[in-house]
């Protein structure tokens, strides 16, 4: 392998930020001696909480998300996540990995009862592989294909088979 | 109003029927998005990885927009302001804040104590629909949204909401000295930015890693560097020794995180079967490829709970490890600085603009990384022009 090498007068602002105390994040902790923004001390309350918060913290955090609140047996299995374990916990990640998985399906039948029919080539982004990916694309469109006609294809061969005279 | 809606996992799609945003809190605007990035860390919420990823939510951290509507309380913006809008959601107020530490406040994730809040990141982060739509409900309107200064192009600022500060970061957390030899793994968005600012830093070498030569042949003409696909080395550890007199980096930079490919072990228990937080590969190699007495700078995201990482290592070496979500706010005045000097032109790390109709193409383009995809910019159809 060819190792490159580099001259530093060649390369653009280089060492214009080598004073460490010209960095904004030097050093980390640095209060903010202009302001932040904020005029107040305690941030006013978001009102009408209705998702779930860590068993480590004493309570819902000022401001919060609203989208998308838990609903049904993914919301069911939310609730017991937050309820029994806390973040250190791996049961309380992989129940709501398994929530998010249940909620896949939810949303599929949402998606219907509300009549829209999902679209799930247009999802994956399925025109990107005919564009890029075009061997690929032909490959699976044509196995996709057999293995759709060729039942088809067998059992129309065996009925036509058992509907000739003295065909068993 | 037109919005990403996320269906599982590889599945996402633009939707025209998602409600309006409201004002929710006395301190909130309602922003009309006018470009929204997808992020590199976007593909680990596409992935399935991320826990409390709910299907009907709408990611995007990464946007700029035009103030529409103002809550009672809010004094520092207007209606009609062309805001960057910076991924941490911070209170302003709480300790971390008051520290500038905006990317670990402590009022705006209520689901994870761990977290702050993050625009379109899961309810892990809060649980806040993302700016990959048309209009974004931004809390505490008054603390991050910044006004793009008028000789900044909008292109330039949306990276100012995330990728630019995120790789600026990582390099002050590699605390770099001048003739530092530096080793980044990613060559991403970040892991270029990560690359650039380590030259400003004075870094006496900076070196790349990853697997996709048309990432490495960009980050050499934008940093500068050297860029090496490690795909060509038997092992990058021991690469990275020989080529720095067999005593290793003075930094490592990770600007990979948890999708990292480089290892089958690290892959099937991380990424397919969920036993760890994704695959730290990335992270092992950074750790292993320091010097003794190093610093490891981590910014590529990980998620809960734990990873396989060689911490003996870490220990034995006397290595200072060091992560945070970058604290944006903090960043941009200085890094707007760098762009109108002419050092750095951060739009050219946007290889495809993409109606945000199409958002299900843009994901896939980008996860699969195709037609030398870097990163993909959403354009909503009022910002079409």
């Amino acid at each position: 392998m060819e190792f490159q090498r580099i001259d530093h007068k060649d390369i653009v602002g280089w060492g214009v930020d080598a004073d460490k105390s010209v960095r904004p994040n030097y050093p980390m902790w640095k209060p903010a001696t202009e302001g932040t923004g904020a005029h107040w001390a305690i941030p006013e309350q978001q009102p009408n909480f209705k998702d779930f918060y860590s068993m480590e913290r004493p309570g819902p955090t000022h401001v919060f998300g609203s989208t998308v609140p838990p609903k049904g047996l993914s919301g069911l299995i939310r609730k017991l996540s937050f309820a029994k374990f806390s973040e250190g916990h791996w049961e309380h990640w992989i129940l709501l990995l398994m929530a998010d998985r249940i909620g896949v399906f939810e949303g599929i039948i949402d998606d219907v009862l509300h009549g829209t029919m999902p679209r799930l080539l247009k999802e994956r982004g399925w025109e990107v592989d005919k564009k890029f990916k075009t061997k690929r694309y032909k490959k699976v469109v044509t196995l996709s294909a057999l293995a759709v006609l060729a039942p088809i294809v067998f059992i129309a061969f065996n009925m036509n088979k058992n509907e000739q005279p003295g065909a068993r | 109003m037109l919005a990403t809606n996320y269906r599982g996992p590889y599945r996402i799609r633009a939707d025209f029927n998602k409600p309006m945003p409201e004002i929710e809190h006395p301190n909130d605007a309602i922003v009309r998005v006018t470009r929204s990035l997808i992020c590199g860390s976007d593909l680990h919420l596409y992935h399935g990885l991320v826990p409390d990823c709910r299907v009907g939510s709408t990611f995007g951290h990464e946007f700029t927009g035009i103030i529409e509507e103002i809550g009672s309380s809010v004094q520092n913006v207007k209606v009609g302001d062309h805001v960057i809008v910076p991924f941490n959601i911070a209170c302003g107020s709480c300790v971390f804040c008051r520290n500038q530490l905006y990317g670990n406040c402590h009022e705006t994730s209520p689901q994870a104590s761990a977290m702050a809040g993050f625009f379109g990141y899961s309810h892990t982060t809060g649980g806040y629909d993302g700016g990959q739509a048309e209009f974004v409900r931004v809390p505490f309107a008054d603390v991050g949204p910044y006004i793009i200064p008028d000789d900044i192009d909008v292109d330039d600022a949306v990276l100012l909401a995330d990728a630019y500060p995120t790789g600026y970061q990582a390099a002050e957390m590699a605390d770099i000295s001048q003739g530092d030899t530096v080793v980044i793994f990613g060559a991403g968005p970040v892991g270029i930015f990560a690359a650039k600012a380590a030259q400003w830093m004075g870094a006496g070498r900076v070196i790349v890693l990853d697997r996709e030569n048309y990432r490495l042949e960009f980050v050499k003409k934008f940093a500068q560097c050297e860029a090496y696909n490690f795909l060509e080395m038997d092992d990058p550890v021991t690469f990275i020794k020989k080529i720095t007199d067999f005593m290793g980096a003075d930094s490592c930079i990770d600007a990979v995180g948890c999708e990292a490919s480089g290892s089958k072990l690290q892959g099937i228990l991380g990424v397919k079967m969920k036993i760890q937080a994704g695959s730290a590969i990335a992270l092992q190699w950074a750790i292993n490829s320091v010097k003794k007495g190093g610093t490891v700078s981590i910014v590529g995201v990980y998620g809960p709970t734990a990873n396989l990482v060689p911490i003996g290592n870490a220990v034995n070496k006397g290595i200072t490890l060091r992560g945070n979500q970058a604290s944006v706010k903090r960043h941009i005045p200085h890094l707007i600085q760098k762009i109108r000097d002419g050092l750095i032109k951060p739009s050219e790390v946007l290889t495809h603009k993409v109606p945000l109709e199409e958002v299900g193409e843009a994901y896939h383009l980008f996860s699969s990384k195709l037609d030398n995809c870097i990163k993909p910019v959403l354009i909503p159809p009022s910002a079409m022009h």
